[in-house]
């Protein structure tokens, strides 16, 4: 089919068609890439040489990790056609869960991790029968389930608190430092470049997730559910399964994003991680996911969390601090790529007819 | 023959059921009968004075009429665009956040607490309703001709609407101090009923006008039904779904006018949050599909109250404001778990065998 395809833009020989032939993954991800490198070298020469250290760079990393883990959570569901917007819900869920489970009752670390996974994975578990084998609209069920769980963090404290948990506290300040990427400070001191253990843990999320959609049968499956449930299921593939995986291990990444978000801030509040669901979607489009499904690279979406927080570093940094310029940003943006993507498939749909 | 008048009963029930209506008068008659046992004084209506001396009724089922009016304008729109679209705009809360804050500005000018209005309170509503037209328009453009999802066109304004509407007024909190504000969100002089409850019957009205005399709840219906057949049978599809997003921009403004009469202020991040979930949730009450076709106007309105009544139940129970989501994304998910066609068709079959054993032993 692209062979076919390709023949048929190769008489037109300019530009746009030539990029067109290419699959649509590979595309959206060039955009992407592209975009945050015109991006960053943009703040670089108009912001001045703060972006040209390292740790400017690992500092977006580390503030970005549970965003990371959740968005590539997200673009597995987009990539199967669903989508989960209870993500933020369940990271505040999770960070009040632990914070409660480590301070009041004397938890060890251990344990809040696996109640961490725990949530992410019973809201994975119901949300996805529901929407897989009950048939009921992704956005609805998962809306109700970011209700519940913004709710339910409020039923187990209202009250915001700092996690005084030594153990805790000592893993939260665990600095892995990065080799050969140090630099000097004012006063000619060497400072290592460093990263928080979030920032591992969502390398490693991303290299197994990209490892899993690429090279596992499993992982093929979701691209064809998301493609076409149609022909997919003629195949022989289990949609139905298909589609409550997706739901499990977004809510899992959930959990684990939830927990990596509790890491960086240590403290447990109902207002944790809002906007968290949104940021997450954004960075999936941004990264080259289709909203309809069957098209997405999750290298992408970490270029897609890397583009945001760059824009959003770019626009305090220029001085437009208040809050409100953030949410503007991130919409516009998405609203770009939204109707970047829109095009896509307008053109697409014409070169097939 | 005597066997079918015994079920006549019967038979009258399941008409019942069937009908649309049924599903949020089922809802309501349980709540009420909930709070007649927990504690009869909730229907209690009392007839006191404000501090203004005007006659004013006051109780639970009055605070109902009240804050379940806002809702109620806002469900006549989400009916039209679940109906059109097949999905929902979850952007009405923030569009409530501009529209509100549209109006300050222009009744505050420049300075953020005037002695006396700026402009007539009509002018202010006025260009609310054109921004928040705009805002559906902004919307409906995105989902009818850039065909994407309705919920996640919507979420860009869901994210940048209260950042839009806290730029509107440079994050200043105006203040209006006259009291001809307040009669929008508070009582008329002299009349007991709160006002929203007249400006939800103002919506309903126009809207009921509007579907009688025109086709407007017909072509949405087919286009929600089947958009292809729709277009073949000369309907412009894309329009008409534009045209409920900008319909539904319409009623947020007059939603968002009675929501900033109540306080005479605004608070950005507080005002209306969460009302998206109210509102898709009076459309599901009132039994339409949420993934478009066919509505039930009458039924969604009904709806909207009996949210309203499930709202001031729980915060009678002294359940924090905060914590009432959780306990509304239950009744969601019940409500749409029992409209899914797997659960009807496997409860159908269960009834069937049910009854025709009962059949077989008599």
């Amino acid at each position: 089919m692209g062979k076919s395809k390709q023949a048929n833009d190769m008489p037109k020989k300019n530009l746009l068609s030539r990029l067109s032939g290419m699959s649509d993954t590979n595309l959206l991800l060039t955009i992407t890439i592209v975009v945050f490198f015109v991006m960053y070298i943009g703040a670089i020469v108009f912001q001045g040489k703060g972006f040209l250290k390292p740790q400017a760079f690992f500092n977006i990393l580390n503030a970005n990790a549970a965003l990371i883990i959740a968005s590539c959570g997200m673009s597995l569901v987009m990539i199967t056609g669903g989508i989960d917007i209870s993500v933020g819900g369940v990271a505040a869920l999770v960070s009040m869960c632990c914070a409660v489970y480590l301070d009041y009752h004397d938890g060890n670390v251990l344990g809040a991790v696996l109640i961490a996974l725990a949530i992410g994975l019973a809201f994975g578990i119901v949300q996805g029968y529901l929407v897989a084998y009950l048939g009921i609209q992704p956005f609805i069920v998962t809306l109700a389930g970011m209700f519940f769980a913004r709710g339910m963090t409020t039923i187990v404290n209202t009250n915001p608190f700092n996690v005084a948990n030594p153990a805790f506290v000592a893993l939260k300040e665990t600095r892995v430092v990065v080799p050969g990427m140090g630099s000097y400070n004012k006063a000619g001191n060497y400072v290592n470049a460093y990263v928080e253990i979030g920032v591992v843990v969502a390398i490693i999320v991303v290299i197994a997730m990209f490892c899993i959609l690429r090279w596992t049968k499993q992982g093929r499956y979701f691209y064809a559910v998301g493609g076409n449930a149609q022909s997919a299921l003629m195949l022989g593939i289990n949609v139905k399964m298909t589609r409550f995986l997706s739901h499990l291990g977004c809510g899992l990444l959930a959990g684990v994003g939830g927990f990596a978000y509790f890491l960086h801030v240590g403290s447990g509040s109902a207002s944790h991680a809002s906007g968290m669901e949104m940021n997450a979607i954004a960075s999936s489009i941004i990264g080259g996911t289709m909203l309809t499904g069957g098209v997405g690279n999750i290298i992408g979406t970490f270029f897609g969390v890397l583009s945001l927080s760059t824009i959003q570093n770019i626009v305090s940094s220029a001085g437009l601090d208040q809050a409100w310029w953030t949410g503007i940003t991130i919409a516009a943006m998405l609203c770009l790529f939204l109707v970047v993507q829109s095009i896509i498939m307008a053109r697409k749909d014409k070169s097939k007819k | 023959m005597e066997a079918k008048k015994q079920f006549s009963i019967g038979l009258f029930f399941k008409k019942m059921v069937k009908q649309q209506v049924f599903i949020p008068l089922a809802a309501l008659l349980i709540l009420a009968l909930f709070n007649l046992i927990m504690d009869p004084s909730f229907f209690k209506i009392t007839l006191g004075y404000n501090s203004v001396g005007d006659p004013v009724l006051s109780g639970y089922l009055m605070t109902i009429l009240d804050y379940g009016s806002e809702l109620a304008i806002l469900a006549i729109g989400m009916t039209l665009v679940t109906a059109a679209s097949g999905g929902q705009d979850i952007s009405v809360g923030a569009t409530i956040a501009i529209g509100g804050s549209v109006i300050l500005r222009v009744l505050c000018g420049r300075n953020s607490r005037p002695d006396e209005l700026q402009a007539p309170i009509i002018v202010a509503f006025l260009v609310a309703c054109v921004v928040c037209m705009l805002f559906g328009a902004f919307n409906g453009a995105l989902v009818a001709y850039f065909k994407i999802q309705p919920m996640v066109a919507t979420l860009i304004l869901f994210t940048a609407g209260r950042s839009i509407a806290a730029w509107i007024n440079n994050n200043e909190l105006p203040i209006v101090s006259d009291p001809s504000f307040a009669v929008f969100g508070g009582f008329i002089p002299g009349i007991p009923i709160p006002t929203p409850f007249f400006i939800a019957l103002a919506c309903v009205i126009v809207i009921a006008l509007i579907l009688r005399f025109t086709n407007l709840g017909l072509y949405t219906q087919a286009v929600g039904i089947n958009e292809s057949s729709s277009r073949l049978n000369g309907l412009n599809p894309q329009f008409i779904k534009f045209l409920t997003f900008v319909i539904l921009g319409l009623f947020v403004a007059v939603a968002s006018l009675i929501k900033v009469s109540r306080l005479s202020s605004i608070n950005y991040s507080v005002i209306a949050k969460d009302i998206e979930m109210d509102a898709i949730l009076a459309v599901a009450l009132g039994g339409n599909a949420l993934g478009g076709g066919k509505f039930n106007m009458w039924a969604s309105i009904l709806g909207a109250y009996v949210i309203q009544f499930l709202t001031t139940t729980l915060y009678k129970f002294n359940v924090q404001s905060d914590a009432l989501p959780a306990y509304k994304a239950i009744v969601v998910i019940m409500l749409v778990v029992s409209s899914a066609p797997v659960v009807r068709e496997r409860t159908a079959y269960y009834w069937k065998k049910l009854t025709s054993k009962k059949q077989e032993v008599a």
